[in-house]
């Protein structure tokens, strides 16, 4: 559905966004992940037409954002960053104007409009002024206007920036529900959010492509699972790495002090079962040993931080 | 362009004039200077005409049309809307030409609300009606002429101050033109004075209606409105 080759954007020196290229199918529900000023809303905004690349090209449902772009907007919803919505218009006077842009027909726009309200639970906030409402709302009135005449494809850059944790829980409970029909875009810099709505990630830092897969494929990619944290607690300690490091599948340590070991074992050996054994022998206690977890926060750090 | 698109730029526009203080700021500041400036050369002159509105309406327009259209691209800029705007299914001549028809809707309310001078007058003496019509008509005209030089400034920057003022300056210009003919030499005075904003007003306000003097006010608007376009379409390949 959505195709990206090659697509890159300079601002004079600044190469914002370079060589991006990927491939979204209809229904997927994608997170552009990365740190502030990755590059992530000048791709979105490249998407959306209110850019133009500076190389490569991105093909929206076999339409290409240079020469059909008025097309391509008819069937995508876009939030910019922001929510910047017209603080001098009441809500459903913002939602009917719209619905007639998206020539919505006057028979049919009120149904419409009525049913955005309501996916988007604003229906209590409809007759005010947008600039009375709080971040939450505002968010939901700007993605109402994004689904309001049902587009295949939503595009959200940082729909959750605002907003407090109740807030930011109802949101994302609302993408995940309208991911399950149509085909989302969703940037932030937040992980655990990318990690709890998306089925796919795109990790971008400094204007590149450094990861594309599933939350679970990238923890799998870059998981360390022979690395053991123990903490150890006794007498004679200081001889601890020695010991360890003469655990035959023991390929090195790193003492932290006060006890604390890193082991890292040879590729495929269980190495907790020896440090036990060792501890045993030497009369130590454990207090802590466990087998390294890495969260997609470390995946990010590592693929984002050079 | 379609027609709808532009429609429906308009409708949003003028009424959001009417949501703030603007519209009511500016409609009633401007009754107030002109309603001040007409009568009070009306009883001097003491003859039943609306000469005196359309002697000074030109420079009235110069303030006042920038400080309509000042907001009408800076604002979008500031607070970011023009960035949903910008990304809508409709293309930047619609969204210039509905906000230009917006300023110009509200100037004409403005200008309406004057008619009433035109029945006090005439109550009051003999008027002949075709400068009155011709006089309206120009001033429309040339209201149009300074809200698209307006249009063109504010689609220049972020800022509202700047847009008036580099406005403000514009309109003063062509307004200028057709005061300093004295200066030139024969064959240059008439190109620039076809250029004056006000001599082609002044032409229609005598009640003549030349098609010369049109053609030159659709197409200075339309020229002002498509570097207006120009202008909002380069922000896309910066």
């Amino acid at each position: 559905m959505i195709e990206v080759r090659g697509l890159s954007k300079s601002f004079g020196t600044l190469k914002a966004v370079d060589d991006l290229s990927f491939e979204i199918k209809e229904g997927e529900v994608v997170g552009f992940l990365g740190p502030n000023g990755a590059g992530k809303s000048t791709t979105i905004k490249m998407l959306t037409g209110y850019l133009a690349p500076s190389g490569g090209s991105a093909k929206i449902g076999g339409l290409s954002t240079e020469k059909d772009i008025q097309a391509i907007r008819q069937r995508i919803g876009y939030m910019p960053q922001d929510i910047p919505l017209y603080d001098d218009m009441v809500v459903i006077d913002y939602l009917s104007f719209i619905a007639d842009v998206r020539e919505i027909s006057p028979g049919e726009r009120h149904g419409k409009m009525r049913a955005a309200a309501e996916r988007c639970g604003i229906e209590k906030v409809i007759a005010q002024s947008i600039g009375t409402l709080s971040s939450g709302y505002k968010q939901r009135v700007g993605l109402a206007q994004a689904l309001i005449h049902n587009p295949d494809i939503l595009i959200l850059d940082e729909p959750t920036s605002d907003l407090d944790p109740n807030q930011i829980v109802e949101i994302r409970n609302l993408i995940k529900e309208i991911g399950q029909e149509k085909t989302v875009i969703l940037s932030s810099h937040i992980l655990s959010e990318v990690q709890a709505t998306c089925g796919r990630v795109l990790i971008i830092s400094e204007g590149k492509l450094v990861a594309d897969g599933s939350p679970e494929e990238l923890l799998a990619r870059e998981h360390r699972d022979n690395i053991v944290h123990v903490t150890f607690q006794g007498t004679e300690l200081q001889a601890g790495a020695k010991a360890i490091l003469e655990i035959p599948s023991v390929s090195a340590v790193t003492e932290k002090g006060e006890g604390r070991f890193i082991v890292e074992a040879k590729k495929g050996f269980e190495v907790r079962p020896d440090l036990f054994h060792l501890a045993v022998g030497r009369n130590w206690v454990i207090l802590e040993m466990r087998a390294e977890q890495l969260s997609l926060e470390d995946v990010f750090r590592k693929l984002t931080m050079n | 362009m379609k027609p709808k698109n532009f429609r429906v730029v308009f409708k949003r526009e003028f009424l959001s004039f009417f949501n703030s203080p603007t519209a009511y700021i500016v409609v009633t500041v401007f009754l107030l200077v002109a309603g001040w400036m007409f009568f009070q050369q009306f009883f001097l002159i003491g003859q039943a005409s609306l000469r005196p509105l359309f002697a000074f309406v030109s420079i009235l327009f110069m303030f006042f049309a920038p400080a309509i259209t000042m907001r009408l691209v800076a604002e979008e800029r500031k607070t970011k809307t023009f960035s949903l705007l910008l990304t809508l299914p409709l293309s930047n001549a619609e969204i210039i030409l509905g906000k230009f028809l917006a300023a110009w809707a509200l100037l004409g309310v403005g200008l309406l609300l004057t008619v009433p001078y035109a029945f006090t007058v005439s109550a009051l003496g003999t008027m002949d009606w075709g400068p009155v019509v011709g006089g309206y008509l120009g001033a429309l005209l040339m209201g149009g002429a300074y809200l698209a030089i307006g249009m063109f400034c504010t689609s220049l920057t972020a800022n509202q101050i700047v847009a008036f003022i580099l406005g403000l300056g514009m309109c003063f210009v062509f307004f200028i033109l057709g005061k300093v003919l004295i200066f030139l030499p024969e064959g240059i005075a008439t190109v620039v004075e076809y250029f004056s904003v006000d001599y082609h007003f002044q032409n229609i306000a005598r009640g003549v209606i030349d098609l010369r003097d049109l053609v030159f006010y659709i197409s200075f608007i339309a020229a002002f409105l498509s570097y207006s376009t120009f202008a909002i379409q380069s922000e896309k390949w910066r």
